[in-house]
């Protein structure tokens, strides 16, 4: 501590503090001389709290000289530390210089089955129709599978579907289980459980005793639809059907129904999409006929209705199945629809992004 | 079902191009899936009809000669002619110059040059069936038949095309020439011309010579005869062989082919039996016994039981009814009289015989589909007179008919507030009798009114039975293009919701966000692979398909880890190091049958997962590692954090599962499923090399239930500080570090705990492990001040000391 005291003092520390300004060539040394002269014990603190205990003459002039150099001394301290840190900066780039086309850390990335893609996809156009989503078993009841929906045993139409059969047979000298063939026989147990109105699409696994090859599996997803109540019509089956190809493959196509057959309905319904990939005009793709079938429907069956309780001179309904893989095979240029089963990472990874 | 226009023609006019009369009877239903064209590519004015006039030896070569032609409208013209065949007389067809023509040598087509053949100049030529494209046969010219009008376009005379037409069960009508005839007409607006059925009958009565009796009648509902005595059986003439060719038949002898042409004419199967092989000249329509035998025209002997229905004589089978004929009352060369058989057996019994004996047959196509019995006498009547036209000999007079099942035409009625009901548009009340009326169907004055238009039902269709399938009639007719697009305007019903549905789209999504892969598999197995997995507790009688495609997928899955882990091998075997993740959520089936009766199997909906090989790929930043129980572990509490699930993880014994690297784990006290290293025997099962494989297997209906019980509810920030210590031990190996949390955990500042380091070997006693934990202490009333941390460490210090032995490592 000096004994100089007043305006000399503070001029002496002025001369000091400067100096050592100038010479901090680090920050720490910048951070020491802010400590050692305005810190709690620094030296122009002192002299500014010993203020009280001078004449106010003195006082005065010796206040006036400690502040304005209080803020000078901030004021060089920030312009000191800014010219260091610029150097520090300036420094960096030559000395943390890193190879930045080296590849990044790699992250896990992971993806769903094309199916469940596809799958999502399609359902998502069905509940923005107000369509609710069930799921039911995969090993059924023949009475369900084919009797409650108008296909009695040994009638000629069970040949369009071949059928795995569990070992078990009834008393009656019948096999009475069997693994679903269709998602149809969820149209019976829902009618069975519900009263109409009914807005539903059920996806999930099927099964058929049957060979593959490119376009068919034993094993496969279907999603089924059904909507009951009074008052829907054929002309509803085309809207809600039209709405959902325009949403699925693009508002240019074509949509176009035929008529078909399958038991548990009447009218029946085909409905094709023309090609998209000869507009038309007819390929491989297209069996050279320029439309794609994308699935079956129909008005529910008076049979279907009834069987399940509903009463069929009030309410009417249509319903429609389509094969989730088969939409995908389309949509994604997938030529072959043994590859969603066998599992292949490659395959997956790739048609999953 | 293969239709030839040529000869669809003879009942219906069709004025309108092949392809586009495809797409209409395709749009109505009946599906047209191919044509084959004749003579498409056959230019009219280039290739005619021509008439051989005299044939000339060529000055210059043996073998050629110059045959003249006539091609009409008094032009004849000179070729030279290499064929054998030649001869003045015939009917041919003739290329002029400039055709295009198949040629044998290029192999392509190409127009046909003058030229000029040792000396002499030709400008045309007699066409072999190879150059038009017809077959590969260039032996000599295509003679044609002798009425082919001479100067007509070939392609008028024999250019045809043949519809490839895939029929619904619902329509045996269509598996006819006149089936499809009426579908024509109806997609065209024409008319159709059955065929005149008339014949002269100068035999003796048949019902003098020949007895029927049927003896089940629910087998039966009619049988027709006829008798056409001192007939020669010899080939076809050519239009039967054609046309049978063309429609895919093979010929074989003239009466046998009458009755094919007229099963496809008809859409009626119909029988030639030699009568003088039919015993006692006696027919009785009766179910086989019980192990008689039978060799059908096949040559192949079948052993037959009841209810198979049979056509025997006084003593014996003769023909499998509905199915095929037996080889002993075969119409033969030496055949002179034949007794004809059209009628009508029951579909359900036609089915179940033709399928036990693995025989399906053209007749037993058409008799288990329901074929009308009105067509019996019609196709009966037309074979007999067919017959005696190609075959000669005597019809013997009237025929026989058994009708004990008469079956009255069907009448329905359609009115037009039900189609509006179902299609959502009125029609036309005679619009829809147009329709109607062109399908064959005649309205019956007497039962119609003003709403309901009743109609008889034509007798080839066994499809109508409903009102709604008359509106169907109408829609397909009428197009269903047409009717117009509506969206759906009723209200939308309540959405009731099922939980796991929704649960496991979740799920998926945040096993994909941790990085893996899904997959899916088929359900079905074989046992081995499922014994090889057997979860410790499940010990049920799996289910057993009856008819599997193959041994290795006969049984229900009741556990998915077999599915996974063949698909880790099937990969493993495209890349051996290649890091791999994946999941697959599906259902195992498990039996729930017992005592009382069967009952369907519960469908579990499950989650399997496998990580196998490097953590990460190799890279610059790190050295790998092989991924392991801790890693699968870590899957599943990133998926359960994620799900506001607290888990609990304790040490398992499962014969599948890696001993001392497996866990079960607990969701509120409730086992939900199992986490774990693959236990090395399976591994080798699998074909799988050496090395960790860690799984997890959780029931996910467990899961979900455990969730919805708990609810999560926001419990706030707190706005004091955290402050972290770190507390390092010493306790015995066998301390699971579950306990040594908990006890931490108890202490009520302390927020959070984890273990930063497991350390044993040098400087720790043997059969101890040095454990760290990083304990986070958190006050909801103030900051916490040193004194209190270090109060509360001690706290818990005491209690790790005096539960589990633990003591702070220096
Ligand atoms: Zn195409």
């Amino acid at each position: 501590m000096t004994d100089v005291t007043g305006v000399a003092a503070v001029e002496e520390i002025r001369a000091e503090v400067l100096r050592a300004l100038e010479m901090a060539a680090t920050e720490e040394q910048l951070e020491d001389l802010r400590v050692a002269y305005l810190g709690r014990r620094g030296k122009l603190t002192q002299i500014l709290r010993s203020l009280g205990s001078i004449t106010p003459e003195v006082r005065r002039e010796t206040g006036a000289a400690a502040n304005e150099l209080k803020e000078v001394f901030e004021e060089k301290l920030a312009a000191r530390r800014k010219v260091l840190a610029d150097k520090k900066l300036a420094a960096l780039s030559g000395q943390e210089k890193i190879d930045v086309t080296l590849p990044g850390r790699p992250y896990l990335r992971g993806g769903l089955h094309p199916t469940t893609r596809i799958i999502r996809e399609i359902l998502d156009t069905f509940v923005s129709m107000g369509f609710a989503i069930a799921e039911g078993p995969e090993v059924e009841w023949d009475r369900y599978n084919f009797e409650s929906l108008n296909i009695p045993k040994d009638h000629p139409a069970r040949d369009i579907w071949d059928t795995l059969w569990v070992d078990y047979t009834d008393d009656s000298g019948y096999r009475p289980m069997l693994l679903r063939t269709h998602t149809s026989p969820m149209q019976a147990r829902i009618m069975e459980t519900v009263n109409p109105p009914v807005r539903v699409v059920v996806p999930g696994k099927c099964y058929r005793y049957e060979a593959t090859d490119a376009t068919h599996e034993w094993h496969f997803y279907q999603i089924e639809g059904l909507a009951v109540d009074e008052g829907i019509t054929f002309g509803n089956l085309k809207g809600t059907l039209y709405e959902f190809a325009q949403r699925m493959f693009g508002e240019e196509r074509k949509i176009r129904f035929r008529c078909d057959y399958f038991p548990f309905v009447e009218p029946g319904v085909d409905m094709s999409i023309d090609c998209f990939q000869c507009d038309g005009d007819g390929c491989r793709i297209c069996s050279h006929t320029g439309w794609i079938e994308i699935m079956g429907a129909g008005m529910v069956h008076p049979n279907v209705l009834s069987s399940a309780g509903y009463d069929s001179s009030v309410y009417t309904g249509f319903a429609f199945g389509m094969g989730p893989e088969r939409i995908a095979m389309l949509k994604y240029g997938i030529d072959d629809i043994r590859n969603f089963y066998s599992n292949d990472l490659r395959f997956l990874r790739e048609v999953g992004d | 079902m293969d239709v030839p226009l040529s000869w669809l023609r003879q009942y219906v006019p069709v004025d309108i191009l092949p392809i586009d009369l495809a797409h209409h009877i395709t749009m109505a239903g009946t599906e047209v899936v191919g044509i084959r064209h004749t003579g498409e590519d056959w230019d009219r004015t280039k290739i005619v009809v021509g008439h051989v006039q005299k044939v000339d030896p060529h000055p210059n070569a043996d073998r050629l000669s110059l045959p003249t032609v006539d091609l009409g409208e008094g032009e004849t013209v000179t070729v030279v002619c290499g064929a054998p065949n030649i001869a003045v007389g015939q009917k041919i067809a003739f290329a002029r110059e400039g055709a295009l023509l198949f040629s044998p040598r290029s192999d392509k087509k190409e127009p046909l040059k003058a030229t000029t053949i040792r000396g002499t100049l030709s400008t045309g030529m007699i066409c072999s069936e190879i150059e038009l494209g017809l077959s590969e046969n260039h032996e000599g010219v295509l003679v044609l038949e002798d009425d082919a009008p001479t100067g007509v376009p070939l392609v008028d005379y024999l250019g045809d095309a043949v519809f490839e037409l895939e029929l619904t069960p619902n329509r045996p009508d269509c598996s006819s020439i006149l089936g499809v005839a009426h579908e024509v007409a109806a997609v065209t607006g024409e008319f159709v011309t059955e065929p005149d059925l008339s014949y002269e009958e100068t035999g003796e009565s048949i019902k003098e010579r020949i007895t029927v009796d049927i003896v089940d009648s629910s087998l039966c509902g009619r049988y027709a005869a006829s008798l056409v005595t001192g007939i020669d059986v010899k080939p076809s003439p050519k239009w039967l062989q054609k046309i049978l060719v063309k429609a895919g038949q093979r010929p074989i002898n003239n009466v046998v082919d009458v009755t094919n042409f007229v099963m496809l004419e008809y859409g009626q199967p119909l029988h030639a039996f030699d009568l003088s092989k039919i015993k006692d000249e006696t027919i009785v329509v009766r179910p086989a016994r019980s192990g008689e035998h039978l060799t059908t025209l096949d040559g192949t002997s079948r052993t037959l039981h009841p209810p198979m229905l049979t056509i025997a004589d006084s003593e014996n089978a003769i023909a499998l009814a509905g199915v095929m004929g037996g080889i002993e009352t075969e119409v033969r060369k030496e055949t002179t009289d034949v007794l004809l058989e059209a009628a009508n057996f029951d579909p359900i019994n036609t089915r179940r015989t033709a399928a036990s004996l693995r025989l399906k047959t053209e007749a037993s196509y058409r008799f288990e589909r329901g074929i009308r019995p009105d067509l019996v006498t019609r196709a009966l009547r037309r074979a007999t007179q067919l017959i005696l036209e190609v075959a000669g000999g005597k019809v013997a007079k009237g025929i026989i008919d058994q009708y004990p099942c008469r079956q009255d035409p069907i009448i329905l009625g359609i009115t037009s507030s039900r189609i509006k009901q179902v299609i959502g548009t009125a029609f036309d009340r005679n619009e829809v009798l147009t329709v109607l009326n062109s399908l064959g169907f005649d309205q019956v004055v007497d039962e119609s009114s003003e709403d309901s238009l009743a109609v008889r039902v034509p007798y080839w269709r066994s499809d109508i039975a409903i009102e709604e399938d008359l509106i169907e009639e109408v829609a397909r007719i009428v197009g269903y293009d047409v009717i117009p697009t509506v969206p759906m305007s009723t209200p939308i019903p309540h959405r009731t919701v099922q939980p796991m549905i929704e649960f496991k789209e979740k799920v998926r999504d945040l096993l994909v966000g941790v990085g893996l892969q899904e997959t899916i598999s088929y359900p079905l197995e074989d046992a081995l692979t499922l014994d090889s997995v057997q979860h410790k507790q499940n010990k049920m009688k799996r289910i057993k398909i009856a008819n599997p495609l193959n041994a290795g997928v006969s049984y229900l899955r009741d556990t998915l880890r077999g599915s996974v882990l063949k698909t880790l091998k099937s990969n493993r075997r495209i890349s051996q190091r290649e890091s791999i993740r994946i999941f697959e959520i599906g259902r195992i089936y498990l039996s729930k049958g017992d005592e009382k009766g069967v009952v369907l199997p519960e469908e579990k909906e499950m989650l399997v997962g496998v990580l196998s090989g490097p953590q990460s790929e190799q890279s610059w930043h790190a050295r790998t590692r092989e991924m392991n129980f801790f890693d699968a572990k870590g899957v599943l509490e990133t998926v359960f954090g994620a799900l506001g699930i607290v888990a609990e993880y304790e040490e398992l014994e499962d014969p599948s599962l890696h001993p001392g690297k497996a866990a079960e784990v607990f969701v509120g006290g409730q086992s939900v499923g199992i986490v774990g290293e693959i236990h090395p025997l399976v591994l080798n099962h699998f074909g799988l090399d050496d090395g960790s494989v860690a799984m997890f297997d959780v029931d996910l209906k467990e899961l979900q239930t455990s969730i919805s019980k708990s609810t999560k509810t926001y419990a706030g920030i707190i706005r004091f500080p955290e402050s972290e210590r770190d507390m390092a031990l010493i306790v015995e190996s066998l301390v699971p570090s579950s306990k040594i949390q908990k006890i931490i955990m108890r202490h009520k500042l302390v927020k959070s705990t984890s273990p930063v380091d497991v350390y044993t070997g040098e400087g720790v006693p043997k059969g101890k492990k040095s454990v760290a934990y990083r304990i986070v202490f958190q006050s909801t009333r103030s900051t916490l001040t040193a004194e209190l941390l270090n109060r509360a460490e001690g706290d818990i210090l005491r209690q790790l000391q005096s539960e589990v032995g633990a003591e702070l490592r220096i």
